[in-house]
């Protein structure tokens, strides 16, 4: 703990240099008043209390096993884990098909690896996600160049999860922006239809927005029209992603400010024009780190669809939890399951703030 | 959640005028080429993907025999995972064919836009003790403490049946299922309450030895679990209706997926009738002459698949109990297959 050495105590201001670690300014730094006890006491006993979950998940642990009755008394069983990675990663997609999920979530991770830096960013990038998309669902679907199709309905897991994540910001942003920008407009139809819709889906919580979708859309459709259920989903999710993501577009374009489009519209700019090429790009560019959180909210939103029987990577670990040869082990599932979405939601969280540097760097030039 | 339900109904019953008209629904599945069917999010023994993602229980059974009654192949089958609030809107606008999912078989459900077929499982509410404790039956329970989930129905339950026979039971209440569980497991009461089923399934994985646990029912009350199909189609209600029937039939007769061959060449006319020696039964469904052998050969019997999803080949160890045939002294009763 070399850390602790290297930032003294407030009292020690007068003193050059970093001090040399003694056992007094240790002391000082635990206990040097009584708020500092009080912490260190805390600490201490948060540490110990957390003794027995450390001996759960790794004394006691079961870690491999054939045998799941062995996992039957005291610690984590990760032998569970490790016999379900499969139906807990994949769901019901056909074990012999399995590539292809897998090959899927491989695109999405080049595809989000290669737009990382923002020196990419442009029209060019976004055509290419309009491929990988495309050639992620045909992927998952088939039913051509001699892959079998497969429903909806056996799609499960985390290419689901990852699917429904991209696809529902994907589709919900350029709606955001119109929303957003229908929202500043000084015209009144424009303005109204897009507070409406933005308010109305913003007041409603997400489950309500799924039960609409998943058991009242296909009611109130005609008869012998239906459309697929993941598909509704999709869709529940996206008016949600772009509510949002609506009213954060239009922060940004509030700090925008009014001299740009007057200036543009003294030049003889266009204003729609104006907008699109003036306005916008400062507007999104001042949004980033919002945009990243709302990415963070939606990729964990999408968890919801277990309600709706979207065989999502959740609903796949609660199925697996529930198998009678194993002594319900429900925590490790839920566990496992958090760390992947804590892994998927760290690193968005993580890049968002190397953005947000890179971003103010360049706005001080 | 309850109000949900009860939303939904009201709305699918206010819609299902518009939903009915859905064509025959024989002609639909043959044009598509495979059944489509309710499945649960994950009931082990009734329905739930194994860890290759292939769909087992008894209720997937159920409408693997019509998959087979159909079009002669138990895989060509797709299951569609639904809600429990999703379920009844699903077979009423044309998703699903068939509704097996541990659905009850209830006036107000019957009376709204679907139809119920062949019930293929008896509920009750049930109690759970340690055998040591040497209670068999609830009219001995009197003064015991009761495990129970609150909120749930049970919690009710255990109030009536404590005034009716005037036990005492003491409730002892939590909030969730597994904090209920593990309460009883360490002793923290006498008897655990709930589903009959899902206590077999709690005593088969949560305990340390499930034999030194007795299951008995509370009430003498009983739900019918019933596989249901959409208003409005007659011939379908009756293609799904004689596929279970023909499992409780060939149990009846003694034909098995192992005996079935041998049991072509038996003399009695029933049974002749029934594999499709002697034709006319499919014929009658517009179906296979063999629909009932194909049935039979491809899943077995009711008892074979009672057993393997929830029986005693099962790690559930559910008794027949009810659900025997009433030959056993049960509730199943096949239906003459002629």
């Amino acid at each position: 703990m070399t850390a602790i050495d290297m930032n003294p105590p407030i009292g020690h201001i007068e003193s050059p240099g970093p001090p040399r670690p003694s056992r007094r300014s240790l002391i000082r730094l635990f206990f040097g008043d009584f708020a500092a006890s009080c912490l260190t006491v805390l600490t201490a006993a948060l540490l110990i209390s957390m003794i027995p979950a450390v001996n759960w998940a790794v004394f006691d642990a079961v870690w491999t096993t054939d045998d799941p009755s062995a996992c039957r008394e005291g610690g984590a069983c990760w032998a569970y884990i490790a016999a379900k990675f499969r139906f807990i990663i994949f769901g019901v997609y056909p074990p012999q098909e399995q590539w292809r999920p897998l090959l899927v979530m491989g695109l999405v991770l080049a595809m989000i690896l290669a737009s990382l830096s923002p020196r990419l960013w442009g029209t060019r990038l976004v055509y290419a996600w309009v491929v990988a998309v495309a050639a992620m669902l045909v992927l998952m679907w088939g039913g051509v160049f001699g892959m079998t199709a497969v429903s909806t309905s056996n799609w499960g897991g985390l290419p689901v999860t990852l699917l429904l994540a991209l696809l529902s910001l994907g589709l919900g942003f350029p709606f955001a922006v119109f929303l957003a920008l229908g929202r500043r407009s000084v015209l009144p139809v424009p303005r109204l239809l897009s507070v409406i819709t933005i308010e109305l889906v913003r007041g409603l919580p997400l489950v309500g927005l799924l039960f609409v979708a998943s058991i009242l859309l296909p009611l109130l459709l005609p008869a012998g029209w239906s459309i697929d259920k993941l598909g509704r989903t999709l869709a529940a999710l996206t008016v949600f992603a772009a509510a949002y993501l609506a009213e954060v577009i239009r922060g940004g374009l509030q700090g925008v400010p009014a001299g740009q489009i007057e200036a543009a519209r003294a030049l003889g700019i266009p204003s729609w024009k104006a907008v699109w090429h003036i306005v916008l790009p400062q507007a999104l560019q001042k949004v980033i780190p919002p945009l990243t959180n709302t990415a963070i909210v939606m990729v964990k939103n999408t968890s919801l669809v277990l309600i709706v029987g979207v065989f999502d990577m959740l609903s796949a670990s609660r199925v697996a939890a529930t198998d009678p040869a194993w002594p319900s082990p429900y925590v490790e599932s839920y566990v496992f399951v958090a760390m992947i979405y804590f892994l998927i939601c760290f690193g968005i969280s993580n890049y968002a703030r190397w953005l947000e540097s890179r971003v103010q760097a360049r706005s001080y030039r | 959640m309850k109000n949900w339900t009860i939303a939904t109904i009201t709305l699918g019953m206010l819609l299902s005028a518009n939903a009915a008209q859905a064509g025959p629904t024989l002609d639909k599945v043959k044009a598509r080429g495979h059944l489509v069917c309710g499945a649960s999010q994950g009931t082990v023994g009734f329905g739930a993907p194994d860890d290759k993602g292939y769909w087992r229980g008894l209720d997937v059974e159920t409408c693997r025999a019509v998959a087979v009654a159909v079009f002669g192949d138990k895989d060509k089958v797709e299951f569609v995972p639904l809600s429990g609030q999703q379920r009844v809107p699903a077979l009423q606008t044309g998703e699903i064919d068939i509704l097996p999912r541990t659905l009850t078989w209830t006036l107000q459900r019957d009376a709204n836009g679907i139809n119920f077929t062949t019930p293929n499982y008896y509920e009750f509410t049930g109690f759970m003790v340690a055998k040591s404790s040497g209670v068999t039956k609830v009219e001995e329970m009197t003064g015991a403490s009761v495990c129970v989930q609150t909120g749930s129905t049970t919690e009710v339950v255990v109030n009536d049946v404590s005034t009716k026979l005037n036990l005492e039971l003491k409730p002892v209440v939590f909030d969730n299922v597994a904090a209920t569980r593990q309460a009883f497991f360490s002793g923290r009461c006498d008897a655990l309450i709930t589903d009959a089923s899902a206590l077999a399934s709690v005593r088969a994985t949560q305990s340390n030895n499930p034999d030194d646990y007795l299951i008995f029912p509370a009430t003498k009350y009983m739900d019918a679990l019933t596989p249901a199909v959409r208003h409005g189609d007659d011939q379908w209600l009756d293609i799904v209706n004689w596929s279970i029937q023909a499992l409780l039939n060939a149990e009846l007769y003694g034909i098995t997926q192992a005996n079935i061959d041998q049991m072509t060449e038996s003399d009695d006319p029933r049974v002749k009738r029934f594999l499709g020696v002697e034709p006319g039964n499919g014929k009658a469904l517009g179906l296979e002459d063999k629909f009932a052998y194909n049935i039979i050969k491809q899943l077995g019997n009711y008892g074979e698949m009672f057993d393997r999803n929830v029986g005693k080949d099962s790690p559930l160890k559910i008794e027949r109990g009810p659900n025997r045939l009433f030959s056993d002294g049960g509730l199943m009763f096949p239906m003459a297959f002629q």
